[in-house]
């Protein structure tokens, strides 16, 4: 099916299943513990033995020599595998640096061999025995340092791609120069890890010359592909199967070296081989979200309407990697006639950055959104009032191409009405409870809506079950259930006769979970099959399917009915489609917008910044299920808010590699850091952007949040951090006196 | 991790012997530090002698009104008796301030006293650290060094001692008791306990080889308001940055140990003659050889306005 005019009245419209708030259909699995996750498969594979990878321990230079022997007599050992005795390797299209490094070490904790053996335990001592000399070499490892020289860089996924690097509309430098309020400012924000709560982890199993894998990957296509091609073998050979994974943020999106190292281990041992790589190993031999510079200059009228704004960002990555896309949404979020967005991408030798929860969105709001903080305070004007003025329901960049939905202003709105904005004082420092000095924030949240294909299979059954097959995974998002409840919905079935199975190669290709994408991709693709389902039953029926109507198991026409479960003969009824989209994106821009609200409290004698209450309101098209969909936000407000308060992977600029590799040294928020938060959604239903009407939520909330945590510190202390995360150091020198 | 032998002591007396006599042998109680640091390699004992089990898990009261508790008492226990919440309410909020209920429930009075540094280059073994492998250098000097020590430090090591507890006891003046492997035991101040890192880093208590604590005493009690104020990025479960241990009395006068600062819990009981001054007086005496690198200069105004915090709490209750 193609997605190419605006949707119309369709079975979901009804929303009787969707829309409503259903728990996790997985639930009572992953709560006793039955839930198989990538580790745990131990009723297929039966008799695994374990890989332990060893991880560079240079940030950059060759491996002089490497001595396997000891390693290879320790007791229990069944193989070792390094570059040098792995036969020759590709690299998959999505990883930059190589998942088996050696004798080139490309970064700090690059997996230079695995040592398989009988139990973890052995695996692990043999691993320590491995004996490597190293020759370093220097590597670059400061961003500010390498940023200095770096060349402009494009968006590698833009559809623009003979756009030139800067994006340019009017005369910036000339508007920013005339513009009587003025702003320009650096924000940094620092390199993060994921830290999801399942590290990677694979097992993986040969039979002849075909390979499954089983492991924890958001993009089950994406990383079998990149599996056969590391490993020189047929796409076909390779299963991946992927059903529970504990959390990813964008670090599981990609093949790692947990699979690649299984599968490795696992030819070489002749045996079933499992590997998940340890939390200490995760921030330098995996992905992080890189660190940025942002520079922001915005010129404003007296009126508050912006008349020229700029941003500009750096980040780095390694040879051949990606810009951090921080300018994004500024080429969308805010009107203004004269603007410039661009990127500089500086080469590096600190581990691969890549994706992680709204990559671009999420640091660039961090910066744009204290911008307009700071704007708004030398306008003189309420920041809420300051954002609705630049509203815009077109692209600024191109005004004859409309928003499908911008809801941006009621977001705002509604959310300064329930947060009780009108109590805070817009003079900051001169709110004091106790010893406490509290503030008040609040930043736009802005996360583009992206679409990908997406695939599904569908089975109906005599006894009237629906089946739904597709390679679509559920990194706790909920996947399975919003997939449940269209597929019920769609086929007129109580959401208990519908079984979901995901994350399996052998299931047709899904969007995957990524970018905010699933939700909508994954539930569009399964509306297109059971559209072709419905057909199947109505043939089968002798009814007009487009008459038809699907309800409580039953087939309905005019005043004809049948059961459902009738129309399937012998064995099932199957039907298989795929939601492709046409150009809608190209003619409507397609975003999801929020607005977010923090109040803060700052301890007056140690710095120490606590949360106290934190508000969302999102419209974000049609929430397909709004329990699962309100767990989205909160968790993505709660990464923001370690964003904006704790979260830093501390470069080591002389060793070149992050020093706080475990969970001890990054801290991410805990319970206590996040005593109150709300969400709300706005009605919305996007007829431009799927049959589903709905977008994605689960990046939208992560955006905006670490700006509005650190508007209402500002507020709170009247100190202005840029820095980001804002830890009690920032600031401290700068508080009233105590003593 | 590398194999071990384990084996159940039956007596102190013998665990200290056997320790002594067995290289690389190493008590094991709660395990929450030893077992981590065993799965890192950081920590590699041949053989673990347990010491759970010899009955050194009760606290009583002294003769001379104070209280003994023994080195197995659990964190949790501690906290959570009622004569320390009574009389030295600074250690039971010192042992609430830190790590989570479930590893307090595991880790021991003793253990907690000997837990070993957070340094992050200690923690990552591809680095050189002279705690973790003496005489191969300190990393974490010109490093990322925002949670290390700011005096007392070494140029070998600027290492911080990560308890809580141990800071609460040190304002306490509590002793730390102890067998050896003749049967004989001493008492060793708190005060002379840990040592500073000088160019044996990896040496960090005074205790002999195989001696083997027993108990911890705290003198009888001296009253006073009590605040432990501990100071971190996140509102639980992570080390202090920096941390006040007070017992502050109605003259002004009182007892300040702060943790976080250095190689062991920091007191200066000359500096606190200048408390009725106030914090500022106070800490420039407490810190007046503190040596803090780039990244944690911000400790020195840090434990100023931290003493003032606590001395604020204390005229408010």
């Amino acid at each position: 099916m193609k997605f190419d005019k605006p949707a119309e009245a369709n079975p979901i419209d009804r929303m009787q299943v969707v829309g409503r708030a259903h728990p996790r259909i997985e639930g009572p699995l992953k709560t006793t513990g039955t839930a198989p996750y990538a580790y745990e498969h131990h009723d297929v594979v039966t008799n695994p033995a374990y890989g332990a990878i060893v991880g560079s321990a240079i940030g950059k230079g060759r491996i002089a020599s490497m001595t396997l022997a000891e390693a290879e007599r320790a007791p229990g050992v069944l193989a070792v595998v390094t570059a040098e005795n792995a036969g020759k390797l590709g690299k998959g299209k999505f990883n930059t640096a190589k998942l088996l490094g050696g004798p080139d070490i490309d970064h700090y904790h690059q997996a230079i061999a695995v040592v398989v053996a009988e139990t973890f335990e052995q695996a692990t001592a043999a691993a320590a025995l491995i004996r490597v000399e190293y020759a370093p070499a220097d590597g670059r490892f400061d961003l500010e340092e390498a940023l200095k020289t770096a060349p402009l860089a494009k968006d590698p996924n833009s559809p623009e791609k003979d756009a030139p690097p800067e994006s340019r509309t009017g005369d910036f430098e000339q508007a920013f120069a005339q513009a009587p309020v003025k702003l320009d400012e650096l924000y940094t924000t620092p390199d993060q890890s994921h830290s999801m709560m399942e590290p990677h982890a694979s097992i993986a199993a040969w039979n002849g010359d075909k390979l499954t894998v089983w492991t924890s990957n958001q993009m089950i296509d994406w990383g079998r592909t990149d599996l056969a091609t590391t490993l020189g073998v047929p796409k076909e050979n390779v299963r991946f199967v992927s059903p529970y994974i504990g959390g990813g943020f964008g670090c599981k999106l990609f093949l790692r070296s947990d699979a690649v190292m299984a599968a490795l281990g696992a030819k070489a041992a002749g045996r079933p081989v499992r590997v998940a790589l340890p939390r200490p190993f995760i921030p330098n031999n995996t992905t992080h979200r890189p660190a940025t510079r942002q520079r922001i200059r915005i010129g404003a009228g007296a009126d508050g309407r912006i008349i020229a704004i700029a941003h500009e960002s750096g980040s780095g990555d390694l040879p051949d990697g990606q810009p951090e896309t921080a300018t994004n949404q500024t080429r969308l979020l805010y009107a203004g006639p004269n603007r410039l967005t661009s990127m500089r991408l500086a080469v590096m030798d600190l581990p691969e950055g890549n994706a992680m929860r709204a990559p671009g969105e999420a640091p660039g709001m961090m910066a744009l959104e204290i911008a307009m903080d700071e704007l708004a305070e030398r306008l003189s004007l309420d920041p809420v009032e300051l954002r609705v003025r630049n509203d815009t329901q077109v692209d600024p960049e191109k005004p004859d191409r409309p928003f499908s939905r911008r809801n941006l202003v009621r977001c705002l709105r509604e959310g300064a009405e329930r947060f009780g904005w009108t109590r805070r004082s817009a003079t900051p420092g001169a709110v004091r409870d106790g010893h406490w000095l509290v503030g008040m924030g609040t930043a736009a949240a802005f996360r583009n809506n992206l679409l990908v294909p997406s695939g599904a299979r569908v089975k109906l059954g005599r006894d009237g079950l629906v089946i739904v097959e597709t390679d679509m995974t559920d990194i706790g998002t909920g996947s399975y259930t919003i997939i449940a409840q269209t597929a019920a919905e769609m086929m007129g079935v109580d959401i208990g006769r519908v079984v979901v199975r995901l994350g399996d190669s052998a299931f047709p290709v899904s969007s995957g979970s990524g970018g905010q994408f699933g939700a909508n991709c994954s539930t569009s693709g399964v509306y297109a099959a059971c559209v072709k389902l419905r057909e199947a039953v109505a043939l089968r029926l002798g009814i007009n399917s487009a008459e038809a109507t699907f309800s409580d198991g039953q087939v309905m026409s005019g005043n004809r009915s049948a059961k459902l479960a009738d129309a399937v003969g012998e064995g099932e009824l199957v039907a298989e489609d795929k939601m492709e989209w046409g150009g809608l994106d190209k003619s409507y821009q397609q975003s999801t917008f929020g607005a977010h609200f923090v109040e803060a409290a700052v301890d007056s004698f140690t710095g120490e910044v606590r949360i106290r209450r934190m508000l969302a309101v999102c419209a974000a098209g049609r929430i397909l299920n709004p329990t699962t969909a309100r767990s989205q936000v909160i968790g993505a407000m709660t990464m923001g808010a370690g964003a904006a308060l704790m979260e830093e992977l501390a470069v080591d600029k002389r060793r070149g590699f992050f020093v706080n590799h475990d969970l001890a040294g990054y801290e991410v928020p805990v319970h206590a850091d996040i005593p109150h938060q709300e969400v709300i959604f706005l009605e919305e239903a996007d007829d431009k952007v799927s049959p589903m009407k709905a977008k994605g939520v689960a990046e939208l909330g992560i955006c905006g949040v670490a700006a509005a945590v650190a508007n209402a510190v500002y507020n709170a202390t009247g100190v202005r951090v840029r820095n980001y995360p804002i830890t009690l150091d920032k600031h401290l020198n700068r508080l009233p006196g105590v003593s | 991790m590398k194999e071990f032998t384990y084996e159940r002591a039956a007596s102190t007396q013998e665990a200290a012997a056997k320790a002594k006599e067995t290289p690389g042998a190493k008590f094991i109680a709660g395990g929450t530090n030893l077992l981590d640091l065993m799965k890192l390699e950081i920590e590699t004992p041949r053989h673990l002698i347990d010491v759970n089990g010899l009955g050194l898990d009760k606290i009583e009261n002294t003769q001379d009104g104070g209280l003994r508790i023994g080195a197995l008492v659990r964190n949790t226990a501690l906290a959570a008796d009622m004569r320390v919440r009574k009389d030295y309410g600074v250690l039971s909020r010192a042992l609430l301030a830190g790590a989570s209920g479930q590893l307090r429930n595991k880790a021991t009075t003793a253990g907690n006293l000997l837990q070993r540094t957070r340094c992050p280059y200690f923690y990552d073994i591809n680095q050189p650290c002279n705690k973790r492998s003496p005489g191969s250098g300190c990393a974490a000097i010109e490093g990322f060094s925002r949670q290390l020590g700011v005096i007392g430090t070494s140029e070998s090591c600027i290492a911080t001692n990560p308890s809580d507890m141990a800071v609460a006891m040190r304002a306490l003046d509590a002793e730390v008791e102890t067998v050896d492997d003749r049967g004989r035991t001493r008492k060793i101040p708190i005060a002379e306990f840990h040592r500073l890192p000088g160019d044996t880093p990896h040496i960090e208590t005074t205790l002999a080889s195989g001696e083997l604590i027993t108990a911890v005493t705290l003198p009888r009690p001296i009253g006073g308001t009590h605040v432990y104020r501990k100071v971190r990025d996140r509102a639980s479960y992570a080390f202090a940055l920096v941390s006040v241990a007070a017992v502050l009395q109605r003259d002004g006068t009182g007892r300040v140990a702060v943790g976080g600062v250095a190689h062991r819990p920091w007191r200066v009981e000359d500096a606190e003659a200048d408390l009725p001054k106030g914090a500022k007086a106070f800490s420039a005496r407490l810190l007046a050889d503190a040596k803090p690198t780039n990244d944690n200069a911000f400790k020195i105004p840090l434990v100023e306005r931290t003493v003032a915090a606590a001395l604020n709490d204390a005229r408010q209750q």
